[in-house]
């Protein structure tokens, strides 16, 4: 390592695996949409856009805990305020078209987002998480009292209405190409934004937060972005799941789902484009199958020895041990 | 009668000695997280699984060998330390230096591996616990009547706060601790068994809590997710303390038992909000809690 | 797939529809799904025991109802109605699930109703105590056995103000479920000629009572209810007996109380309270004998809603003997018009908002001295007849009585 290279060489490898790697990306990404696109004809479509409503709330955390390193310990209010306020709004206005609804969610979901962030992107580390939490729970509170959320009655019979006021949501086939196209659009945000300069910036952030602000980065604003666009999607995860499920829960905005978020994204990989959603996928099927199976009643220590096993021995999360595998042997 | 907002001065005495009583147990169950996170830089979400266990172990080892409450008093708090030294020793020692957040998701996991085993065990309507002979009635302080239980509680409470308190800032022993955490080659090079330190600290942490615990026995409801409630409570108190600092943790604890016993009398759907609403305005003005130095 | 075997059944379906014959028992099988948390707040007032009391009913009917095999699926809805709702959708779409029981928390009760009535399946909540289930959201696919906060506060409420009690002060967990009851106690109090003079709402889940019973104590109230469950019942209920709320001339009302928590409790804390059930293990030789049954097999007394969920499944399978169908409208029409009479009720009918109805009983915590072992735990003291104790028809916001 220490002999003397042609930074050409280099200059020259790195694009070179780059285009590999680019390549490679097309290709699995391919295999992924071509398997999401039959698969509502093979598996059940309502549980596969759970599936996709909780990939895209992982997608959302790991923008913000995978590539700015910022722990958020809350995001389980801005997937509750999506869903809230589409349901509400979805409810009362029969009028209002379903992706209007949606988008009105998302949009309250940002807001809140950047009053967040506003108020907790000072703190490090530890304090970060903890400030997260108490807003989170302060949004909790604010729901339980709100007698619009039907507190822990919830909220029930949401229209699924029409897209556009053209397509019937009624139909899961419809609804699942919906909210596959709409997962399948912000994935691909969230990878543009990884990958461009202010990705690399997070990353830098990430890294090594007093290096990033000697190279006279505004830390503060790059942070505040990341949060709200994270916000923003987790929102817009609520929104799409309270219309798939035609109902929002206070389960949604407990600290619980705080946690369940992490757990998705560690389990799959924090930092990897792919993990969360592989993660969210592994979570949802384990908690899943287990309730339906003879160890029904142990779904919450399994989930505990998961959490336990992750962090001691793969803490890359399956996708990054897969990648450190495949580089190791094959790369 | 007195008024002061609306409430009888009597009422709101006894409001503020409740909420001192509550305070005390806050604040004993804070300085066990903040001896772990001061000393060790160790998240300890599995604080709350431990003060379960502590309750637990009473019920149990009364129900299975007859051990009454004082022996439970110092029993109990023992095999909790001593189970947390086994997940110290076989878990937490294996992501030490890493980054804090992975102890906070591992002890998470082990919170709620704990907490779902025991509940399929023995069910969360509740385990009884009878209250000690000795400590059954109560004296009338003439704003209130104050069972001699909760008298109790407030005294050792705060008498094993001081001690402990005592002991890590102003004894030998103490200071051995702070320098072994602090910097470890330096006491390894002196002869100190740093490993075995770390292992005892973090016992004595979730001793403190399961002794809490036992304490808790005979007023509450011991169940197996009695602990997944109070523990984010008792974050919040130790995070407004400024973590790590011993001595802010146990004035928050008592400070916060008040505000909370403040808020159920005056608008009490807001008691399970008030400290986080704190908690947010505290971490506004001081970004590392009222008694936390800066990192 | 799944929609070429949805299409076939739905062609086989209509084919025996046009010959004519009652709709037959769909795969010669009845299917159950039993649903209810099992691992979480609810799992020990229904729960895994839950099971063990569908099994018992399924068990009676040897496994088999008209040649058709009975069997059993279950899951735990770990109190989420999206988990509920994934469970149950897929239950009824694609597993021929005909009955779905169990049923607990309040917002998964709800969430499954609206799915049942979308796939015109049957279902039975016997845990949930939101008497909206059967009024706001009532629908022609379920019925709702057992209890719900109405004739918990009839029961209650009205016994103890008759004894004396005029002066109330409440405590009621501050959400849904806790301001139904305090609404249904205070019309029954002052129906009855007594007084509220101060409620008090506490966040769920409350974990130390002594501020609210204190303030509960300062009131000078005769009566201190308790609108909470749960851990919050038997927390305030152990807080109120250390400070001495009853030694204080103070009658401590609770309005939901399972046997499960007065168990928890102990005779010695619970001494005296006064609570409405809906059914009491040891109320005659029926219920005892049912009970040792239930206890053999899961080592502990049965509840209300244990008792509720083995006489629902076992008259749901009576009505798909009588009927010879499986179609959830034919058969919740024979339950509706069979009188209920087993080991849970007497005369217990099921009305048109899905409402079964049948007589409630007011209950008091024995004392330690009166408490001859573990379980023997309640006194009866009256029967509150069926139509004294749930919300008549009258008041009804159900769209499916007005229709009538």
């Amino acid at each position: 390592m220490t002999q003397p290279v042609n930074p050409a060489d280099i200059h020259n490898t790195i694009l070179a695996q780059q285009k590999a790697e680019d390549r490679k990306k097309l290709a699995i990404n391919t295999v992924f949409i071509a398997i999401l696109l039959v698969a509502p004809f093979v598996l059940y479509p309502v549980f596969l856009m759970k599936i996709l409503c909780f990939a895209l709330f992982a997608v959302a955390f790991n923008l913000l805990f995978g590539f700015t390193g910022l722990l958020s310990f809350g995001h389980a209010a801005f997937l509750a305020t999506g869903g809230y306020t589409t349901g509400y709004l979805l409810s009362q206005h029969s009028g209002l078209t379903t992706e209007l609804g949606i988008l009105a969610g998302t949009l309250v979901a940002t807001v809140l987002g950047l009053a967040f962030a506003l108020l907790s992107i000072r703190r490090q580390g530890i304090y970060f998480a903890m400030v997260t939490l108490a807003l989170s729970q302060l949004v909790f509170f604010f729901y339980v009292q709100s007698p619009f959320t039907g507190g822990e009655d919830g909220m029930h019979g949401i229209p699924r209405g029409e897209l556009f006021g053209l397509i019937s949501l009624e139909d899961n086939h419809n609804m699942y190409y919906f909210v596959l196209a709409v997962f399948i659009a912000c994935y691909v945000l969230v990878q543009r934004v990884v990958s461009s300069p202010f990705g690399q910036v997070l990353r830098a952030i990430k890294q090594n937060e007093p290096r990033a602000v000697s190279l006279g980065y505004n830390v503060d604003r790059h942070k505040v972005l990341a949060f709200v666009i994270s916000a923003a999607l987790a929102g817009l995860a609520g929104s799409l799941k309270s219309v798939v499920f035609q109902l929002a829960s206070l389960n949604d905005a407990h600290w619980h789902m705080s946690g369940e978020v992490i757990l998705m994204t560690l389990v799959g990989g924090m930092g990897t484009l792919l993990g969360p959603v592989v993660g969210a996928t592994f979570v949802v099927n384990v908690e899943y199958q287990l309730s339906q199976g003879p160890l029904r009643d142990w779904v919450d220590p399994i989930l505990g020895g998961i959490f336990v096993l992750t962090v001691l021995a793969f803490r890359n999360g399956i996708v990054g041990e897969i990648q450190k595998f495949v580089r190791r042997n094959l790369g | 009668m007195t008024m002061i907002f609306g409430v009888p001065l009597a009422v709101l005495s006894g409001q503020l000695l409740i909420g001192v009583i509550n305070g005390a147990f806050y604040a004993l169950l804070s300085l066990g997280l903040a001896v772990i996170f001061g000393l060790l830089k160790i998240i300890n979400f599995a604080h709350g699984a431990m003060y379960m266990l502590g309750a637990m172990a009473t019920v149990i080892l009364f129900d299975a060998l007859g051990v009454n409450y004082w022996v439970a008093l110092f029993l109990a708090p023992l095999l909790v330390g001593v189970f947390g030294m086994l997940v110290e020793y076989f878990l937490l020692r294996r992501i030490a230096g890493q980054d804090h957040i992975y102890s906070l998701l591992l002890t998470f996991g082990i919170a709620l591996l704990v907490q779902g085993v025991l509940t399929n065990l023995y069910g969360v309507s509740g385990l009884r616990y009878a209250m000690p002979d000795m400590f059954k009635g109560g004296i009338n302080l003439g704003f209130m009547f104050l069972p001699y239980y909760r008298a109790w509680v407030i005294g050792v409470a705060l008498l094993v706060c001081f001690g402990t308190w005592f002991m890590i800032e102003k004894t030998k022993l103490g200071a051995y601790l702070r320098a072994g955490t602090e910097d470890a080659q330096l006491m390894q090079g002196f002869g100190v068994n740093v490993p075995l330190l770390v292992s005892l600290t973090y016992g004595f942490g979730v001793m403190l809590a399961a002794f809490a615990g036992v304490l808790a026995a005979p007023i509450y409801s011991v169940t197996p997710v009695m602990g997944s409630h109070i523990l984010i409570v008792v974050f919040a108190v130790v995070v407004i303390g400024g973590m790590g600092s011993i001595g802010g943790a146990i004035i928050t604890g008592v400070l916060m038992g008040v505000i909370e016993g403040l808020t159920k009398t005056f608008y009490p759907p807001a008691s399970s909000a008030v400290i986080f609403l704190v908690m947010v305005v505290v971490l506004m003005v001081r970004p590392t809690g009222l008694f936390g130095k800066e990192a | 797939m799944t929609m070429m075997k949805k299409l076939l059944t739905s062609a086989v379906a209509s084919a025996l529809m046009v010959g004519g014959a009652q709709a037959d028992i769909s795969d010669n099988t009845i299917k159950i799904g039993y649903l209810a948390d099992m691992s979480g707040t609810y799992r020990d007032l229904a729960g895994p025991n839950g099971l063990a009391a569908l099994n018992m009913a399924v068990e009676d009917f040897g496994g088999k109802v008209n040649g058709a095999k009975i069997e059993v699926v279950s899951a735990d809805d770990r109190n989420s109605p999206d988990v509920a709702s994934s469970t149950v959708r897929r239950w009824l779409e694609n597993d021929d699930v005909d009955l779905v029981a169990g049923l607990v928390a309040s917002s998964v009760s709800i969430a499954v109703s609206d799915i049942l009535e979308e796939n015109d399946k049957l279902g039975i909540v016997s845990g949930s105590a939101a008497s909206s289930i059967t009024n706001e959201h009532c629908t022609p696919n379920h019925i709702h056995y057992v209890y719900d906060t109405y004739p918990l506060a009839n029961g209650t409420a009205s016994a103890v103000v008759k004894e004396g009690g005029k002066s109330w002060f409440i405590l009621t967990a501050d959400y849904a479920f806790g301001h139904a009851l305090e609404s249904d106690v205070t019309r029954v109090v002052e129906a009855n000629g007594g007084e509220v003079i101060g409620t008090l709402r506490h966040p769920f889940p409350t974990p130390d009572f002594s501020s609210f019973i204190l303030q509960a104590q300062a009131s000078g109230a005769d009566v201190v209810a308790l609108a909470n469950a749960g851990a919050d019942t038997t927390n305030a209920i152990n807080t109120a007996s250390e400070f001495g709320i009853t030694q204080s001339g103070q009658t401590l009302a609770a309005l939901l109380l399972f046997l499960t928590d007065v168990h928890a409790l102990g005779v010695e804390a619970a001494q005296g309270i006064q609570l409405t059930t809906g059914w009491y293990w040891d109320m005659n030789d029926e219920t005892r004998a049912w009970s040792d049954r239930f206890m053999e097999k899961t080592g502990v007394r049965p509840t209300m809603v244990h008792a509720g969920i083995y006489s629902s499944t076992l008259q749901y399978l009576k009505a798909v003997e009588a009927t010879g169908s499986d179609d959830a409208q034919t058969v919740r029409k024979h339950m509706m018009e069979t009188p209920i009479n087993d080991m849970f009720a007497k005369n217990g009918r099921i009305r048109a908002d899905g409402r079964m109805v049948h007589d409630m009983y007011l209950a008091e915590v024995k004392t330690p001295a009166e408490s001859k072992s573990e379980w023997d735990l309640y006194k009866i003291l009256r029967t509150i007849p069926a139509d004294e104790a749930y919300r008549p028809l009258s008041e009804s916001k159900c769209p499916l009585v007005s229709s009538k």
